[in-house]
C-alpha cells in the first residue's frame, strides 16, 4: 500500500480513538468543572460499561444487532446508577473536599476493578458488532461499524452540547459550576445537581466503553488508558469546555491513530504528554479555557 | 414580616454571630450598619441559609427558615444581592435573569417589569453578564433577585465602588420597592448611604445587634454612628 491511503487508514483509525475519548472526557471534563472534583474511579465507569455490555449482550439469544441495541442502553443506565449510589455514599459523605475525593475515588477505582475480577473474570471478551458490512475502498475494507461508533458519539456530543447550552437543566448547571453559593439563593438544589452531573458523567463513560467493545473487547483492566488519555485530553482542551474537549479528543486521538501506524504507540504516548506539558507551561488554563477568576 | 431571633453562628470554631437579633416589617427599610468583620454579611448569608445556625430563629410569616436547606429558602420569598454582586460572570444578561425567574417559577410579566425598572439591561441581554459596567453589573444583581418577585430583599452593600449618579439609582429603585410593599434589609458601612433611604437603622459589633433607632435620631445626632462605625464615616 502506498502512503496516502495507509494515511488516510491510520487517521480512520484515529478517528474512532477521537470520538470515543472525546465522549470519556466529557464525562470527566463536566464533574472535573462543576463539581470541582477529580473522579480517578472515571476509567472504572468506562470498564464496567464494557463489562456489562458483554453481559447484557448475552442475555439475548438472535440478532447481535438487538442484543447490542440493549447493551447500549441499559449498560450507561447501570453504570449512572452505580455512580449515583457512589456519589451519595462516598462523595457526599466528605462533602465533595478535592484531596479527599481523590484518595475516595482511588478507593472505588479498587474496588470497582476487584468486583469486576470477581465476578467477571480475567478473561478478554468481545461483543458482536451490531452491523457487519464493510465499506471498500479502492486499497483496503473497513468496517462500517467503525463509522457507527464516529457517528454515534457525534451525536451524543451534539446532544450534550444541546443539553448545556440550550435547556434550563443546562442553565442550572452551569450557574452551580460558576457560583455554587450564589446557585443555592436562587433556588438551585445543588446537591442534587452534583448528583446528576457525577452519574451523566459515567454515562458518557460507559456509553462510549459499549461502543468500543465490539472492537476492543471488554477486560477488567481496560479502564486505565480511557482514564489518562481523558485527564490528557481535559488538560489540553480546557476544563468545562466541550468545544475544547471535542479539539483535543481529535488531536490526541488522530496523532494517537497516525503515529501509532507509523512508528509506535509508544511514541505516541509521548508525544501526548509533552503536549500536555507544554500546555501545562505556556497556556494552563487549556487551550479552549477561560481563565478562573 | 421576618424576625431573626438570637442566632448563633460560626464559620468553623470562630463563633461570628452571638444572639443576634433584627426584624424588619412589610414596606420598611431595615439598615445594618457596622464596621468591617462585624458580621453583617454573616447575618444575610445566615438569613439565606448558606451559613447554618447553631441556635435561635429566623421567622419569616409562621415559618421557620433556619431548619430550612439553603436551595428552599429562597422560594419562601426571599431574594438575595450578595456583596460583590456575584454574578454568574460567564452567563448572558438574560441567562442570569432566567435563574431568578426559575427560583419561584416566574414568567415572562416578571421579566417584563423587570426590565422596565432597569431598562439599560433590556438592550444588552445577549451580552455575557461579566463584561458589563460595574452599575450595570450591580443593577443586573438587583434585577436577578427582583425576578423571585420577593416579599424580603437582602442587599449586601449595593453602592460599593459605584459612581455617584449610580448610587442613586439604586437608592431610588430600594425606595419605590419600599413603597410596594417589600420588606428590605440593607448591609451598608457607609453612613450617607444609608441615611437617605433607611426607616431603622441597626447598628451591628460583634456579631450582636448593640441598638436600633428610627433614621431620624441619627438625622439629628450622629453619636451612635461615630460610636460603632467610627470616625470618617
Amino acid at each position: 500500500m502506498d502512503f496516502g491511503p495507509y494515511l488516510f487508514l491510520a487517521s480512520l483509525e484515529g478517528l474512532v480513538t477521537a470520538a470515543v475519548l472525546a465522549l470519556t472526557a466529557l464525562g470527566l471534563s463536566l464533574v472535573f468543572g462543576v463539581m470541582r472534583i477529580v473522579n480517578v474511579a472515571h476509567g472504572e465507569f468506562f470498564m464496567l460499561g464494557a463489562v456489562l455490555a458483554w453481559w447484557f449482550a448475552g442475555l439475548v439469544s438472535g440478532s447481535p444487532a438487538f442484543g447490542f441495541l440493549i447493551a447500549l442502553v441499559l449498560s450507561p443506565l447501570v453504570v449512572g446508577a452505580v455512580a449515583l449510589l457512589c456519589e451519595r455514599t462516598v462523595l457526599k459523605r466528605i462533602d465533595y473536599n478535592p484531596e479527599a475525593t481523590i484518595v475516595a475515588t482511588i478507593g472505588l477505582l479498587y474496588i470497582i476493578q476487584q468486583l469486576a475480577l470477581t465476578f467477571y473474570g480475567p478473561d478478554a471478551r468481545p461483543v458482536q458488532a451490531p452491523i457487519n458490512f464493510r465499506i471498500v475502498f479502492p486499497w483496503f475494507g473497513w468496517s462500517g461499524y467503525k463509522l457507527v461508533v464516529i457517528g454515534v458519539s457525534i451525536l451524543l456530543l451534539l446532544a450534550t452540547w444541546f443539553v448545556l447550552t440550550r435547556t434550563r437543566l443546562g442553565l442550572i448547571m452551569r450557574a452551580t459550576q460558576y457560583d455554587r453559593e450564589t446557585a443555592q439563593a436562587f433556588a438551585i438544589p445543588v446537591d442534587k445537581v452534583y448528583a446528576a452531573v457525577f452519574a451523566i458523567g459515567a454515562m458518557l463513560a460507559a456509553t462510549a466503553a459499549v461502543l468500543i467493545v465490539p472492537i476492543q473487547q471488554a477486560h477488567y483492566l481496560m479502564g486505565l488508558d480511557p482514564l489518562l488519555l481523558s485527564f490528557i485530553v481535559v488538560i489540553i482542551g480546557g476544563l468545562g469546555s466541550i468545544l475544547g474537549t471535542v479539539v483535543a479528543a481529535l488531536i490526541i486521538g488522530l496523532s494517537d491513530g497516525i503515529i501509532s501506524v507509523f512508528f509506535s504507540p509508544t511514541l505516541a504516548k509521548i508525544l501526548a504528554t509533552l503536549l500536555v506539558a507544554f500546555v501545562l507551561v505556556i497556556r494552563p488554563q487549556g487551550l479552549f479555557g477561560a481563565t478562573q477568576r | 414580616m421576618l424576625k431573626v431571633n438570637a442566632i448563633d453562628a460560626s464559620y468553623g470554631s470562630v463563633q461570628v454571630l452571638r444572639s443576634l437579633s433584627v426584624s424588619v416589617s412589610a414596606g420598611e427599610v431595615l439598615c445594618m450598619l457596622g464596621r468591617n468583620g462585624a458580621g453583617k454579611t454573616t447575618t444575610l448569608k445566615a438569613i439565606m441559609g448558606l451559613v447554618r445556625t447553631q441556635a435561635g430563629e429566623i421567622d419569616l410569616d409562621g415559618t421557620d427558615l433556619s431548619k430550612l436547606p439553603a436551595h428552599l429558602v429562597p422560594k419562601q420569598g426571599i431574594a438575595y444581592v450578595p456583596q460583590g454582586r456575584r454574578l454568574f460572570a460567564e452567563l448572558s444578561v438574560a441567562d442570569n435573569l432566567e435563574i431568578g425567574l426559575m427560583a419561584r417559577g416566574m414568567g415572562r410579566e416578571t421579566r417584563e417589569r423587570v426590565l422596565e425598572l432597569f431598562p439599560v439591561l433590556r438592550e444588552r441581554l445577549r451580552q455575557r453578564s461579566g463584561t458589563l459596567s460595574g452599575g450595570e453589573q450591580q443593577m443586573l444583581a438587583m434585577a436577578r433577585a427582583l425576578c423571585l418577585e420577593p416579599k424580603v430583599l437582602l442587599l449586601d452593600e449595593p453602592t460599593e465602588g459605584l459612581m455617584p449618579s449610580m448610587i442613586a439609582a439604586i437608592r431610588d429603585s430600594v425606595s419605590s420597592l419600599r413603597d410596594q410593599g417589600v420588606a428590605v434589609i440593607l448591609v451598608e458601612q457607609r453612613v450617607d448611604a444609608v441615611l437617605p433611604v433607611a426607616d431603622r437603622v441597626a447598628f451591628i459589633e460583634n456579631g450582636a445587634t448593640r441598638d436600633t433607632v428610627p433614621v431620624e435620631t441619627l438625622r439629628e445626632d450622629l453619636t451612635l454612628v461615630h460610636r460603632y462605625v467610627g470616625v470618617g464615616h
